[in-house]
């Protein structure tokens, strides 16, 4: 057995009289490098350890649960995160649908998430690749003034669950990331594109196509103006496809929706969606970057349908939030890190593929808009009322081809209604990092406000 | 227990010179001891009272270009020098050399807090939970969830480094937050209020709580009446408060030294120039007391200071930290900061704010015959690159002939900086301060931002209404 899974297991014995623990211990180790001028400008190598600690007591009219951390694994921090967790707990309000997972029988997928080359690969390789990145994108194109960043980023992860109720397991998992930042000019000023790639390991790593990326995204948003509000058609490219299914898998939440905040709730069986529009959250498809074998409270990650032919099948949950359901943990119970509990989260969405590549819709399409970046998520779209404006930029498409560039504009509609109003999925998937894969969805109703 | 007695000055020494073993010319360590402790309300109940410690240390070395960073758990001088060791590999040609490096007599600064955490009796925040859950019930029938979250953080410095700088201070945060949803015919809304300080629990009265809940609460029940955000361009008042948002957004990053160095801002080389309507005078000021952005010193040991950016319109400075002040020859504006020993230090803002003006806030709105009326602004994001920014409305109205009428909904609002900043054309005196959580590359830090009420001739509203 690991020796981080007997750390966890030796901290769950620690429990007294009719308590409850659930151990969290994860270490890392992270390299960052980021290359400026042909030099390194910074290189950072670190460890770091934790604990993260539960207790639950169980009365007559539900359980008490209490939660401490430390960035540490000395025995002086493991003792004083719990004797903080144990005084914590009696101030938590009694909760029946509070408990801690058991397990459930569903059985670990097998997936390799690590691989050695991170710690095999020599520190000067890893700094050559983020000094080459930087290279190519400078030397790329003429129009190229700067590189604002280009990082290569890999860590080892390990942690282990443990608990009273008969959890004990382990995962592992390597990654491995490039991302570069440029800057094109010309007459008619700056523009920036960024490019990345994405593995378990260097040698998984693409440096020509992150810097492709970064290239052909800053130059072709040269010359961009900000066209006239109009009503229309958005195709939204890969990569913030992504970044929306990542926003509608947040309102899937099982501890949202059961806490009344999102607007799913109360709508399982109804059409929420276009018919081509099936989401599915797989943490077993080892293809997603957040692949994972357990979940925050370490049951076997799964296969979840979450919508289906456009109609609302169900949610994610974590164990506390199944039981307020009245349903069984779908073993999707998250952490943000050290701090807190664990909450349902989606972490591998993906939709099913449709029959057309990008070319394709845009080609369908004929008119409207394509988005290639967003901002202002956080301040733009609210996943309890499902209002949703946010900051773009991209390119027109006129007669089915993408035309001039375009920026400081927003689109705007609501996630309800844009669900609905799904034109096209397109068979183009990307694998990114963060919880959702992409793949080009044009759109249809949406407001676009510029000039 | 405090961080100067966590090590002694000749083990800080030591490590530094260990740093500096292998050629660098400069070498830093960055020891934080950092305890939070958390308590949430939601449906009613306490979910769960939450305790946090992250003690580590972080080492810098700096070679040419080139900075090396490692940083550990291990505080132990074995910890520490090993921390030393692997920062210090990054000087490659330096070869071996000894340099000892003499600290000052350390500088010690206390919290400028009353109750600091861990004092409060957890009963007592139990009560103040609870209390704001029954304000926020109380404002209407419709209120259907209610959120609440306290946070106290008490953080421990020390920074020294190889040109003598042996500073340490301790910063205490406490943070409340209350967010309420509301469910009407059309779906739900949500009221978010927050209020933080770089104060102990004395922050937070009854009084105070009340009225931020009150707040909350009636932000989500007005806003049931709401209807879609205008799409298009319209004059823009802004509440004072967070409104000091759209600065810190279309102008502040902009303004910080690292974009600057790599010809990453639009505002680069315009020091000196008008960039922006006479009525600005902007500033960054680390040193207003209590705000959530107050620092006695920065990450890097550097006093705070209060550093006037856009003076009438005349772009004045940028904001420094070591790194970049010393590439130009000249001294750090105190604004280096990380988020834990964890990070490497980067220019940061503290609190930004545009002085307050002459006119009053109801005459604004009295003169302005049709435009948007922002009450609360949420949060931005900007590219500093090309300039342009957005910043979200979290409460806002129409303006029809000089008054404030219908409640919009959510939606951001766009802008380009150097175009917005031209567009100030009245700021009133009602001046006020909002908290703010300001990311960069990754890393989260406390600022505050604040403005009076003013009035932008023109900014596109990202609504869906014709």
């Amino acid at each position: 057995m690991s020796e981080l899974l007997q750390k966890a297991l030796g901290i769950v014995e620690r429990a007294q009289g009719n308590e409850q623990i659930e151990v969290f211990v994860a270490t890392g180790t992270d390299t960052d490098i980021r290359a400026y001028r042909g030099e390194i400008e910074d290189l950072t190598t670190a460890s770091s350890a934790g604990v993260s600690v539960r207790i639950l007591v169980d009365g007559e009219s539900g359980a008490q649960v209490g939660s401490a951390w430390a960035g540490a694994l000395d025995e002086e921090s493991i003792t004083h995160v719990v004797n903080e967790a144990r005084d914590n707990l009696r101030f938590a309000s009694y909760d029946e649908f509070m408990a801690f997972a058991r397990p459930d029988g569903v059985a670990p997928a097998s997936l390799n998430l690590v691989d050695a080359g991170v710690a095999s690969t020599a520190i000067d390789d890893k700094i050559a690749m983020a000094i080459e990145l930087e290279r190519i994108v400078r030397s790329g194109d003429a129009r190229i003034r700067q590189v604002d960043s280009a990082s290569y980023s890999d860590y080892i992860a390990a942690a282990a669950i443990a608990s009273t109720q008969g959890i004990a397991v382990l995962s592992e998992q390597t990654g491995a990331y490039l991302s570069v930042e440029a800057i094109a000019s010309d007459d008619s000023g700056d523009q920036t594109g960024w490019g990345l790639s994405v593995g378990r390991a260097p040698r998984d790593l693409n440096v020509q196509q992150a810097a492709d990326d970064a290239i052909r995204r800053a130059t072709r948003m040269l010359g961009a103006v900000k066209p006239a509000s109009m009503k229309g058609v958005a195709v939204f490219d890969p990569r913030t496809a992504s970044s929306l299914l990542a926003i509608i898998g947040s309102a899937l939440s099982g501890s949202s929706v059961t806490r009344g905040r999102s607007f799913f709730a109360d709508r399982v069986g109804e059409q929420v969606a276009a018919p081509m529009f099936t989401l599915i959250d797989d943490p077993t498809d080892p293809r997603h970057f957040s692949a994972s074998v357990y979940d925050g409270e370490g049951l076997a990650c799964r296969r979840n349908v979450l919508i289906e032919n456009g109609r609302l099948r169900g949610f994610v949950y974590d164990t506390e939030s199944a039981r307020r359901a009245g349903t069984a943990s779908t073993g999707s119970a998250s952490r943000g890190g050290l701090a807190g509990s664990p909450s349902a989260s989606c972490r591998a969405l993906m939709l099913s593929a449709g029959e057309k590549n990008q070319a394709e819709i845009l080609a369908a399409v004929g008119e409207g808009i394509f988005v290639e970046s967003l901002t202002g998520i956080h301040s733009g779209v609210n996943p309890v009322s499902g209002d949703f404006s946010v900051g773009v930029t991209g390119l027109m498409i006129r007669n089915g081809q993408l035309a001039e560039p375009i920026r400081e504009v927003t689109v705007a509609s609501t996630l309800q209604r844009m669900l609905l109003d799904i034109l096209y999925v397109g068979n183009d998937v990307e694998f990114l990092p963060g919880s959702a894969a992409g793949q080009s969805i044009a759109i249809d109703g949406i407001s676009l406000s510029g000039a | 227990m405090t961080t100067s007695t966590l090590l002694s000055s000749d083990v800080v020494e030591r490590v530094l010179d260990e740093a500096l073993s292998r050629g660098g010319q400069f070498a830093e360590l960055f020891c934080e001891d950092r305890q939070t402790m958390t308590s949430s309300l939601d449906q009613r109940r306490i979910e769960e009272m939450g305790s946090g410690r992250d003690r580590g240390a972080g080492v810098r070395v700096v070679v040419g270009e080139t900075t090396g960073f490692a940083h550990t758990a291990d505080m132990s001088e074995a910890g520490l020098l090993a921390a030393a060791r692997a920062a210090a590999a990054v000087a490659r040609e330096g070869g071996a050399r000894t340099r000892s490096v003499d600290l000052d007599a350390l500088r010690e600064h206390e919290a400028r807090a009353q109750i600091l955490p861990g004092s409060t009796d957890k009963a007592k925040k139990v009560e103040l939970l609870l209390h704001a859950d029954d304000v926020a019930r109380s404002q209407g029938g419709a209120i259907s969830q209610v959120m609440v979250g306290l946070g106290e953080s008490s953080r421990r410095i020390l920074v020294a480094n190889s040109e003598g700088t042996f500073v340490s201070d301790h910063q205490v945060r406490t943070r409340f937050n209350i967010q309420c949803v509301a469910v009407g015919d059309a779906g739900m809304q949500t009221g978010y209020e927050p209020i933080a300080g770089t104060v102990g629990m004395e922050l937070l009265s009854l009084d105070r709580v009340s009225d931020a809940a009150q707040k909350a609460a009636q932000q989500a029940l007005t806003k049931l009446n709401a209807v879609p955000a205008p799409s298009g361009d319209l004059p823009v008042v802004l509440a004072g408060g967070s409104g000091g948002i759209l600065f810190h957004e279309a102008c502040g990053h902009g303004l910080e030294a690292d974009a600057i160095l790599k010809e990453a801002s639009v505002y680069a080389g315009q020091v000196g120039e008008l960039v922006a309507s006479p009525l600005v005078t902007l500033v960054d000021d680390g040193t207003v007391s209590g705000e959530w952005g107050y620092l006695a010193v920065d990450d890097e040991g550097r006093a705070s200071g209060r550093n006037v950016l856009i003076e009438n319109g005349v772009l004045t400075d940028y904001m420094w930290d070591y790194l970049r002040a010393r590439k130009q020859g000249r001294a750090s504006s105190g604004n280096g900061r990380r988020q834990s020993y964890q990070h490497l230090p980067m220019v940061r803002m503290t609190n930004t704010y545009l002085l307050a003006g002459s006119e009053s806030a109801d005459e604004i709105i009295a003169q302005t015959p049709r435009g948007v009326y922002v009450a609360q602004l949420g949060g931005g994001q900007v590219n500093t690159a090309t300039g342009d920014f957005v910043f979200g409305m979290t409460s806002a109205f129409m303006i029809e002939d000089g008054k404030i009428t219908t409640p919009l909904r959510d939606c951001n609002l766009i802008g380009n900086g150097p175009d917005v900043l031209k567009r100030v054309d009245a700021v009133a005196t009602d001046f006020s301060m909002t908290p703010g959580t300001c990311g960069k590359d990754g890393q989260q830090v406390p600022v505050g931002t604040g403005q009076a009420t003013m009035r932008l001739t023109g900014v596109t509203i990202g609504g869906t209404a014709a």
